[in-house]
């Protein structure tokens, strides 16, 4: 199971927050702070695994992250979850998003946060892996592109 | 209409979209509160207009403030309002706020279940994905339970992506609502052979995590995995499988044996790293759970470590340290084959990455041996010197004491090494692990005897450099070794070499700025201390000697009696009396030592840390029973201080130390050897010799060590570890050398002599003995102590829940619950199942009416059962007939009535919940070959003092019984009533005789005093039994229990009534709470009902209040809450000690559920 998905840039502020298990707002934005700071100590060329400890869940719990330019995207999982599986998720994630907003870049992510829940809901939902062809993501995501807009037209 | 739609639109334009409320919030950086405030405020006003577009865009930028920390709970109702629009756009946008804010606390959620009901069944798949994704962020029991068919018929859906969604969110749904599973398994599997990849694999993932949980009620599913894991071509899937057989193949060796070929086919032709990864990871467990009996299975496990050591070696950080996360696991198992790639692992500890220096550690752990455990420590050794950040550091010394301390020091050949290196991890500054280095010292010093001379050389020197640390480090931990120095030097002191230096060392004016413990430690120490200087003093004669070592003491300890902690004070300053009072004894020449060291007499023996949780209870011991009845507080206030005083007084002149004579001590020795043994709450210990020191004062029972002589014993100064690398490498070498040359002699002997042994250089294990025959003393454990740890598993684990066997043939009671209104469950008001959508209706009703049938089916097969029970009481004496008339009139009825109420609940509850098996009210109260012999006891509310036992006798044997008579030892609460005319001692006769096999009831009134105590009466059956052979007479002893919950009678009460009862405020209140129980509430309640007696006035959700009413009219209410896993009851009463007693045997009843 996925436990949360956070992504935020390199000074801590966040672009998307998605847990998958109750947590109150201040609680969350306490673990986003502690998750970055706990990932910007990290250089770039080390692992991208971290034992999360006290954060969320527990002993049970790992921190697998990836870093891309400005961003940060953390997915806090389960021993169920296979690390370098949840990596490749990252990967086929930014790619997404790279391809729905063409040339993805931080200001995406700022000004259209609920696109992108959009996008990650056809990925994961509910803390579980739904899709990993990147095809089908973007042809769903397209789909509901279009239902959105035939609707904005009839609304003129 | 039409302008008030134009107007909405012109008003939208003015309003801030999402990106508006972005930009806005980077240009008021400074002031960013209050513009959020503002923005706030004007999203409240946007929020009551009726436009549906403005209310959505509200939302939406709610939704980014909440990921802003802002919470949005408070406008719970306008997001339901948005979920409900008939648009997508709007729609994805209600549902999106709802699963970023919902949650099981949010009071507005279970508006929604009829909205999210009609977006799953929306001609438009991408309303009911919506409604789908949604609702896997915020399902709370209540919704799953009500959705959970709706759900399940969307596995079955035309498209694809609603069927993955669908299967998806099932898992979900189990968790919060378990009764589903069942019902809801057999379509879930049919979806892993689905036609579409993605759905399949939506399938895989949830059953992998529900099999992770329970993985024993899975296995069955191994063939249908196998055959997809040699058919499947999709990674993500594969890995989830993989993983899965990880889960399986501890329970299921055979499936191991089948897994390892395909596994290692995959290992050898994939590409892809994270599969390779897993399958590794899967063939390690397999390896494990099969014990050594696979012949090639060598071969796999070089396999294993063979790619694991790759990973390693990549460059790749991320496979370095997955390499050593599964190398850890073969290391538990196969510990020779990871020890060969030491050099590699030792190699990462000086990786940049702190995750992988742990990892590496991680591993050390496992592959010390004798051998290395030195050279590994030493590495470590200079790790912690060079080691920049604190945590890693005391990271590393946590490693250290953890690897040298496993398995009960197993690794370690030298004792002398150890404590040394302890000693230098006291030079660490800032660490927080003082009291972890301090126990292990205690440890070591205390259980291997054959060290303690070197420790105290060791300690003495700590003690005396204790300056150092107390200045320095006395805010981080590390003085924490002090306390376990000052004690090892007391307690040993005998083996000081200058105990007068480290009195001195111990009474220094620096030590009174240590923690308070510590110095109590001193002070205490030091008299040890002192004693054994007299001791030694007056041996040597030296009398002048022994005076200056008092008056030394009589200095100094009024430093301690100033200070601020208690127990130092309080210490200090008894010991200063002690020490006054013996110089006065040195001044007229009289011997002290003796008395003065008898002090401490004795061996202090480590005690397992459970020990005294493992004491067992003996028997009869009823450990909550009053010893005494509590006193009412008057009483006690007045007479216990004089009491007490009065005793001081007259105790006071015995305190003198008494020239207690040998005699007199053992005497008192004896006595209290006595004392302990009858006292059951002594630990005692008569298995293990080291106690016995009390009657064998010397040391013949020790086992005395031998210390190898080649180690010098005195090393000047403060050790260095390394030293003892260096001698023990000589050690061993020597001992090599002392080998081979007798291996050598054996090979001149043995001519043949071609034997493979020794071609390698390297010594195994078992060669090397260790420096000091240790004798590690164990720890110990109570006499008859309980072998087994109930390993407590967390009773608030969800998935617990889940564990449910999934073979078994689906009950009809397990139909998911189908649409309707949910009944509030009051006896009062019963709602109507209406079918809310037209379109199901059809379906849901025919179920219905099956359900409906078997409830009928169910009422009837009762009835025949109450049919059956009070068929014999036709049969009855007739002397006791007439006796009561009355009391029987009321038997009659109860026991139809004490059946109803336990039906009564499942009735009115939901139906759908499987039921309790049958359960009889009569209890099993005696049996032997001839008779069996079952009760119930029933109160009735017209006679207040009495109560119907009636007692089933089934004959067991092939003789006849006749000429039953029942005597019953009367108490002074409860007597029997018995025909006139007869008198206390007589039996009662049975009104029948009782043919093989047959079994009929005979009833019996007791009347009772008080009813709020439950109470036994003893009582014996006599009969003759006669076959062919003729006839014998026979007795059976019995005990009938009176409990308070059989004085009870289920009386059913109104809610309006209850709550005045509760109000009215003169019951007396109390409660409990038992864990660990996994029945459901529905059952839990029908329990509470059958056992006790009780009815249920009125219950919602999983909280149920209960009434019942005592034979004397006692009101007795409950409140019964379930929780996760716990259920608490919290009881009102007109009579507190009823009430307690209730309790007690409801929590005794809810234990076993």
């Amino acid at each position: 199971m996925i436990q949360a998905i956070l992504v935020f840039n390199n000074h801590g502020k966040p672009r998307l927050v998605r847990f998958y298990q109750r947590f109150p707002e201040e609680i969350q934005q306490q673990i986003v702070r502690e998750t970055f700071h706990l990932v910007l100590k990290r250089d770039d060329n080390i692992c991208n695994f971290l034992e999360g400890g006290s954060l969320i869940g527990g002993s049970d719990y790992k921190l697998i992250y990836r870093h891309y330019a400005t961003l940060y995207f953390v997915f806090c999982v389960d021993s169920s979850e296979s690390e370098l599986g949840i990596l490749d998720l990252i990967q086929v994630f930014v790619e997404t998003l790279d391809k729905c907003f063409e040339n993805v870049c931080e200001l995406d992510l700022i000004f259209h946060m609920d696109k992108v829940h959009y996008i990650l809901q056809e990925v994961v939902m509910g803390g579980m892996v739904l899709e990993t062809n990147m095809n089908e993501i973007v042809a769903q995501i397209e789909a509901q592109n279009r239902l959105e807009k035939s609707e904005g037209q009839v609304l003129g | 209409m039409a302008l008030k739609m134009v107007k909405g639109s012109i008003d939208r334009m003015f309003d801030k979209n999402l990106q508006d409320l972005v930009r806005g919030i980077r240009n008021h950086k400074e002031d960013e509160a209050k513009y959020i405030s503002q923005c706030i405020d004007e999203i409240k006003q946007e929020l009551k207009q009726d436009n549906i577009a403005v209310k959505a865009n509200a939302v939406c930028k709610l939704t980014y403030l909440q990921m802003l920390g802002y919470d949005i709970s408070w406008a719970a109702f306008n997001i339901i309002e948005v979920m409900s629009a008939s648009k997508f756009t709007f729609k994805r946008i209600g549902y999106l706020a709802a699963s970023q804010s919902f949650h099981e606390g949010t009071d507005v959620i279970m508006l929604t279940t009829n909205q999210i009901r009609k977006d799953l069944s929306s001609p438009s798949q991408y309303d009911t994905g919506v409604a789908l994704t949604g609702l896997s962020c915020f399902v709370t029991p209540d919704l799953a339970r009500d959705l959970a068919n709706d759900i399940m018929t969307l596995m079955s859906h035309t498209k694809p992506y609603i069927r993955k969604k669908a299967v998806l969110i099932m898992y979900k749904v189990f968790l919060k609502y378990p009764e589903s599973l069942r019902p809801a398994f057999p379509r879930l599997k049919e979806k892993l052979e689905d036609p579409d990849p993605g759905v399949q694999s939506a399938a895989v993932n949830v059953i992998c995590e529900l099999a992770r949980r329970n993985p024993k009620n899975y296995l069955s599913l191994a063939p249908l995995f196998f055959k997809l894991m040699t058919s499947s071509t999709n990674n993500w899937v594969l890995i989830k499988i993989i993983k899965l057989f990880g889960a399986l193949t501890p329970l299921e060796p055979r499936l191991g044996k089948k897994l390892i070929e395909p596994l290692t086919n995959l290992i050898h032709s994939t590409s892809a790293m994270s599969l390779l990864y897993e399958c590794v990871n899967t063939v390690i467990a397999v390896l494990i759970s099969l014990s050594s009996g696979m012949p090639n299975h060598s071969a796999s496990i070089q396999l294993c470590v063979q790619k694991l050591r790759i990973l390693i070696e990549d460059s790749d950080q991320n496979l370095k340290y997955l390499g050593l996360l599964a190398m850890s696991k073969i290391l538990k198992t196969h510990p020779k084959s990871v020890q060969s790639h030491k050099d590699l692992i030792l190699q990462c500890l000086d990786d940049k990455d702190e995750s992988i220096r742990l990892r590496a550690l991680d591993l050390l752990y496992g592959m010390v041996s004798k051998k290395n455990l030195m050279e590994i420590v030493k590495k470590l050794m200079t790790h912690v010197d060079k080691a920049e950040g604190t945590t890693y550091r005391d990271e590393l010394l946590t490693k250290i004491i953890d690897i040298c301390s496993q398995s009960n020091y197993q690794y370690i050949t030298n004792f002398e090494w150890y404590i040394s290196i302890l000693v230098e991890l006291t030079r660490l500054e800032g660490t927080r692990h003082g009291h972890l280095i301090a126990a292990q010292m205690l440890d070591v010093a205390i259980r291997v005897k054959a060290i303690r001379k070197f420790a105290v050389s060791q300690m003495s020197a700590l003690l005396d450099s204790a300056h150092l640390l107390a200045s320095s480090t006395q805010r981080n931990g590390i003085c924490e070794v002090l306390y376990a120095a000052a004690w090892i030097c007391g307690e040993f002191s005998e083996h000081l070499q200058e105990p007068h230096h480290t009195l001195e060392a111990m009474l220094r004016p620096r030590v009174t700025t240590l923690p308070g413990h510590i110095q109590a430690v001193y002070v205490q120490n030091v008299v040890k201390l002192y004693a054994s200087i007299l001791q030694q003093k007056e041996q040597a004669g030296e009398a002048e000697g022994a005076q200056a070592v008092t008056q030394l003491m009589v200095d100094r300890l009024p430093q301690f009696v100033q200070s601020a902690d208690l127990e130092v004070q309080e210490r200090a300053s008894c010991i200063l009396q002690l020490v006054k009072h013996i110089q006065k004894l040195q001044a007229k020449d009289v011997p002290v030592a003796e008395e003065v060291s008898a002090l401490f007499a004795g061996e202090l023996n480590p005690v397992a840390p459970k020990a005294q949780k493992k004491v067992p209870v003996p028997e009869g011991l009823d450990l909550d029973a009053w010893i005494n009845e509590p006193l009412s507080d008057s009483e006690s206030e007045d007479e216990r201080p004089r009491a007490v005083f009065h005793e001081e007084e007259q105790r006071r002149p015995k305190h003198r130390p008494s020239e207690a004579d040998e005699e007199e001590l053992a005497r008192r020795r004896e006595a209290r050897k006595q004392e302990q043994a009858n006292n059951p709450f002594y630990i005692k210990s008569s298995p293990s010799p080291q106690k016995r020191y009390q009657d064998t004062p010397g040391v013949e029972h020790i086992p005395v060590v031998q210390i190898d002589l080649s180690v010098p014993l005195k090393v000047p100064g403060l050790p260095m570890s390394d030293q003892y690398v260096k001698l023990e490498e000589e050690r061993r070498h020597r001992q090599k050398l002392e080998k081979d040359k007798r291996r050598k002699k054996r090979k001149e002997k043995e001519k043949k002599g071609k034997r493979r042994h020794s071609s390698l250089p390297t010594e195994s294990d078992e060669d090397i003995a260790p420096a000091q025959q240790v004798d590690i003393v164990t720890e110990e454990m109570p006499e008859n102590a309980l072998p087994s740890d109930e390993d407590d598993k967390d009773p608030n684990d969800p998935y617990r829940a889940l564990d449910i066997d999934l073979d078994k043939p689906l009950a009809d009671s397990e139909k998911l619950p189908i649409q309707k209104h949910r009944n509030t469950e009051t006896s009062k008001s019963p709602e109507k199942d209406v079918p809310m959508v037209e379109k199901k209706s059809k379906k849901p009703k025919k179920k219905e009416k099956k359900h409906k049938q078997k409830e009928r089916d169910k009422e009837k097969k009762k009835e025949k059962e109450k049919k059956k029970s009070p068929k014999p009481k036709k049969k009855q004496h007739r002397k006791e007939k007439e006796e009561r008339t009355k009391g029987k009139k009321k038997s009659k009825k109860q026991p139809p009535g004490s059946e109803e109420a336990a039906g009564e609940p499942v009735q009115n509850g939901a139906p759908e919940e499987e039921q309790l098996p049958p359960e009889s009210s009569y209890s099993l109260l005696a049996e032997n070959s001839y008779v069996k012999m079952t009760c119930d006891i029933r109160g009735s509310l017209q006679e207040d003092s009495q109560v119907t036992v009636a007692i089933v006798l089934e004959n067991r044997s092939s003789s006849i019984l006749k000429g039953m008579e029942l005597s019953v030892l009367d108490s002074l609460n409860a007597r029997m009533a018995r025909p006139q005319g007869s008198s206390v001692h007589d039996g009662v006769p049975v009104p029948f005789q009782l043919p093989p096999g047959v079994s009929n009831e005979a009833q019996y009134v007791f009347t009772i005093q008080s009813i709020v105590m439950a109470q036994k009466l003893k009582g014996t059956l006599s009969f003759i039994a006669k076959n062919d052979e003729g006839a014998t007479h026979e007795k059976l002893d019995f005990r009938l229990h009176f409990s308070c919950s059989s004085y009870l009678i289920t009386t059913p009460c109104y809610s309006d009534a209850f709550a005045k009862l509760l109000e009215s405020g003169d019951l007396s209140m109390s409660s409990i709470k038992v864990d660990g129980i996994r029945m459901s509430f529905q059952n839990l309640l029908a329990k509470i009902c059958f056992h006790h007696h009780f009815s249920v006035v009125e219950r919602v959700d999983s909280c149920a209040s209960m009434y019942s009413r005592s034979i004397q009219g006692h009101h007795v209410c409950l409140l019964v809450k379930k929780g996760e896993n716990s259920v608490s009851v919290d009881g009102k009463c007109s009579d507190s000690t009823l009430l307690s007693n209730l309790l007690e045997e409801m929590k005794a009843t809810l234990a076993k559920c």
